[in-house]
């Protein structure tokens, strides 16, 4: 833990001299060499907003892209090199929501949930906003430490829709990036935001969904005190909170042999081989 | 864990006070929130201009009236540019590698004095088993990946689901059946997997068990080569390529039409229940980066099916040729093995040399055209006892001259291969994959075996309809 | 009405979602509540599965789906012309 601590420190006050000139050049592609690595970076987002193109291009890997939903079942991994820091990357399967039981779409939450990644990559769709917002903003009850990139920036141009990034930014408490993967638009841009956020350079305030009812706003609370007392270090009470009240088997079960408890004592790497395994 | 067990005991006792579905309240607040947000980072400048565009080509694509020509269309120009197009250049790589390089290798062999046993399970059987891979497959599918890779990345593939969904609800199958069944068309192991996205235990056994008919990237150019020659040659020249393409088009049909009855009986007999919900997004049309997908259709198809289909045709034709060249009791094992067969193989319109090579073949479909080639060549020098005849296979019309020459084939043993091509078991990889993701060794059996089961009786039957009409 | 009942190009809010479990929820997730506005695209060639927009998407929903969501066109009025 604290080995990992001194590599961002380090790393953090090297960047502070490249910020301006941050670039794909520092970016080295690894493919799915493994080993040791820095950060882990987790790939979400709807199905069809061009994932697996913004994981190519930045793995260096081919994995297959098709312009239709449900292509990625199965989670793919791979690796990239950028600003001296190794970076695992998870593309995980597209999905709508974090709400509902597919095995998709638990394989995804399981995965950001459980597996504590450092960065997580939102995926939206420009021209599909009010329905990718609604995942993102699922994933940020999730996580603090969250990345957005407004991918089809393009196609949503020439249907006539401008999105102000900044002030989605805004509202959202986490960066914004607009690109076009396809055209290999706003890579650079993304990759300098993900390396902020491992570092904790750009402090993060996600936006908490308000529930618009104060009895369950008052129940959610309740139950989010308890847990992070009993459990401790617990990032998203909430939302766990709000899981236990809806009845979801997997999230009971967490609580119940202790698995979820882990989730306050933040080892990736061991989270990660148990999520491989099973 | 005791404070859990009290954390559980209190949601549960929350839970009940909420009368309503949490979900319901918990979604609607999600959305009215990003509506919001949206709403503020949103501005919709001018009309949009593509969507008109789109609208049409949707409206064409999924008309009442020209939905389904341009579907069958599309996969007959598909099939016919592959035809076409993988003719010269096979031909070229076959004489180079079967020509060529197999007698420039021999000579090394005769020069360094390598005994015959040496030089024959080597050239004769691993080399000749590659190169023949190679000249038969590599062609076609360099130039069949990308063009289905063009239609997959354009956004046709959802149309087609979208199309045919009707016919999966009437077979009491998932809608999303047919996106595993495209992806099938790659390869069936990757479309088992695929039926990931159907939540449905029942109708995703169901997408296992059909995933078979999809005729995948080992077995279009059996295909396309047995269309050609038998079919396509029996055309006008300048049809030929499109009669060609018109009989593996209607091969990959009756494949769907297989899917449908399979997955209908299924869904009758031993998998019945309700059909599930179905939901089916059809992303926008998106001009496909030709180059990008050239390129990484040949990396991620061509060459990992041709490695694949290498791998297995060397050791492959290390077999082949042990077993034509073993021999017991006068001749080798591979006549027995053929003359074995030989019954049940005329009996399905088929014979004893393209059973045996389905046997060998079982790891991959890919080796199948190159097997039947290497065993109707082995058996029939044998029986021919050394005439002298030097045979070089660098043409298609070559490969025909052989199999109704040597082999004894007519037009019934060309289309019964066909269809024993669609309907036989999976190769051993997917039976493998059905394994894995069923763990049911009673489904992988079904799986396994049905399809075998059904090519048998589809032969049978069109072999004895063929003697009866007197056509053969 | 239900959305099942909807002609190609009309526009109608939803109004209430009659399904139930698995698929209520995912009918939420894609953003078909009560309040959205959706507008019928095309039909399949056989008659089923109709496609609606959806919140800036093309979305597909076969018969069973569709009818279990109601609606309320723009105007208030229920169409003659529009044919199950």
């Amino acid at each position: 833990m604290s080995a990992r601590i001194e590599t961002a420190g380090a790393a953090a006050a090297t960047c502070g001299a490249c910020s301006s000139s941050c670039n794909t050049s520092q970016l080295t592609r690894l493919g799915i060499k493994s080993g040791g690595w820095d950060y882990v970076v987790a790939l979400m987002g709807n199905p069809n907003t061009g994932k697996s193109t913004i994981f190519n291009s930045l793995t260096g890997l081919r994995q297959h892209v098709g312009n239709w939903p449900g292509k990625t079942v199965a989670r793919a991994e791979g690796a990239f090199n950028y600003n001296n820091k190794k970076f695992k990357m998870v593309d995980l399967p597209g999905t709508y929501s974090l709400l509902s039981t597919s095995v998709d779409e638990e394989v995804a939450r399981d995965f950001v949930l459980f597996g504590r990644p450092d960065v997580t990559i939102v995926v939206a769709d420009a021209t599909r906003l009010e329905r990718n917002l609604s995942l993102t903003m699922q994933v940020l009850e999730i996580t603090d430490r969250a990345v957005v990139a407004l991918n089809l920036i393009d196609e949503a141009r020439r249907n006539g829709i401008e999105v102000d990034e900044r002030a989605l930014a805004r509202d959202l408490g986490v960066p914004v990036v607009p690109m076009s993967a396809r055209r290999g638009e706003g890579v650079s841009e993304l990759l300098s935001a993900v390396d902020n956020v491992a570092q904790g350079a750009y402090p993060t305030r996600p936006r908490r969904i308000k529930y618009r009812d104060a009895k369950l706003e008052a129940a959610v609370a309740a139950l989010a005190a308890q847990l992070e007392s009993a459990v401790g270090g617990l990032p998203n009470a909430r939302w766990v909170a709000l899981r236990l009240l809806e009845g979801d088997e997997s999230i009971i079960r967490a609580v119940r042999d202790g698995t979820l408890g882990e989730l306050g004592r933040s080892d990736t790497a061991v989270n990660l081989t148990q999520l491989g395994a099973s | 864990m005791v404070a859990s067990e009290e954390i559980l005991k209190e949601a549960a006792r929350l839970r009940r006070e909420f009368s309503g579905d949490i979900h319901d309240r918990l979604t609607e607040a999600i959305y009215a929130d990003a509506v919001e947000v949206a709403g503020r980072a949103v501005a919709r400048t001018g009309q949009p201009r593509r969507m008109h565009f789109e609208l049409f080509c949707d409206r064409v694509l999924t008309s009442r009236v020209w939905g389904f020509p341009v579907m069958i269309l599309m996969m007959t120009v598909v099939f016919w540019l592959t035809i076409a197009g993988a003719n010269v250049p096979s031909a070229m790589l076959a004489s180079l590698l079967q020509g060529t390089v197999y007698e420039a290798m021999h000579e090394v062999a005769r020069a360094a004095g390598a005994p015959w046993w040496l030089a024959g399970f080597v050239i004769d059987g691993v080399y000749l088993a590659t190169a023949w891979v190679v000249s038969v497959m590599l062609p076609p599918m360099a130039i069949f990946f990308p063009l289905f890779t063009l239609l997959e990345n354009l956004g046709y593939l959802p149309r087609v689901a979208f199309n045919l969904d009707r016919l999966f609800k009437r077979a009491g199958a998932h809608g999303k059946q047919a996106l595993t069944m495209m992806m099938g068309y790659g390869c069936n192991a990757a479309g088992v997997v695929s039926t990931r996205i159907i939540d449905s235990p029942r109708e995703r056994l169901i997408a296992i068990i059909t995933n078979n008919f999809s005729i995948c990237n080992g077995r279009w150019p059996t295909l396309i080569l047995i269309g050609t020659i038998f079919i396509g040659a029996t055309a006008p020249p300048a049809l030929a390529s499109f009669i060609a393409a018109t009989s593996v088009v209607a091969v990959a049909l009756l494949g769907i039409i297989f899917t449908l009855l399979v997955s209908a009986f299924l869904s009758r007999t031993w998998l019945k229940g309700e059909a599930s919900s179905f939901s089916l997004e059809l992303p926008p049309y998106r001009p496909p980066q030709i180059w990008q997908t050239i390129y990484t259709s040949m990396i991620d198809r061509t060459l990992i099916v041709l490695k694949r289909a290498v791998i297995m045709a060397a050791p492959a034709g290390a077999v082949i040729w042990l077993i034509s060249n073993i021999n017991l009791g006068g001749s080798s094992i591979a006549e027995h093995a053929v003359h074995f067969l030989q019954p049940l193989g005329l009996l399905l319109g088929l014979n004893g040399v393209i059973l045996l090579a389905y046997v060998v073949a079982i790891p991959a479909n890919e080796i199948v055209i190159p097997t039947i080639l290497m065993l109707t060549l082995n058996v029939a020098k044998s029986s021919l006892a050394s005439t002298g005849v030097m045979i070089e296979l660098d043409d298609t019309a070559q490969v025909h001259h052989v199999l109704t020459g040597l082999g004894g084939w007519t037009m019934l043993t060309g289309i019964n291969l066909m269809l024993f091509s669609l309907l036989h078991n999976p190769c051993s990889t997917t039976i493998m994959t059905i394994w894995q993701e069923t763990r049911s060794l009673k489904w992988t059996t079904v799986a396994s075996l049905l399809p075998v089961a059904l090519g048998i009786v589809v032969c049978f039957f069109t072999a004895t309809m063929a003697r009866l009409l007197g056509l053969i | 009405m239900t959305l099942n009942h909807l002609g190609v190009g009309q526009i109608a809010t939803v109004t209430g979602v009659h399904s139930r479990n698995a698929e209520r929820r995912r009918m939420f997730d894609l953003g078909i509540l009560p309040g959205t506005i959706v507008e019928t695209v095309m039909r399949s060639p056989l008659g089923d599965p109709v496609a609606y927009r959806i919140r800036d998407a093309v979305v597909a929903l076969r018969h069973e789906q569709a009818e279990m969501i109601e609606v309320q066109m723009e105007n208030g009025a229920t169409p003659a012309e529009a044919t199950p």
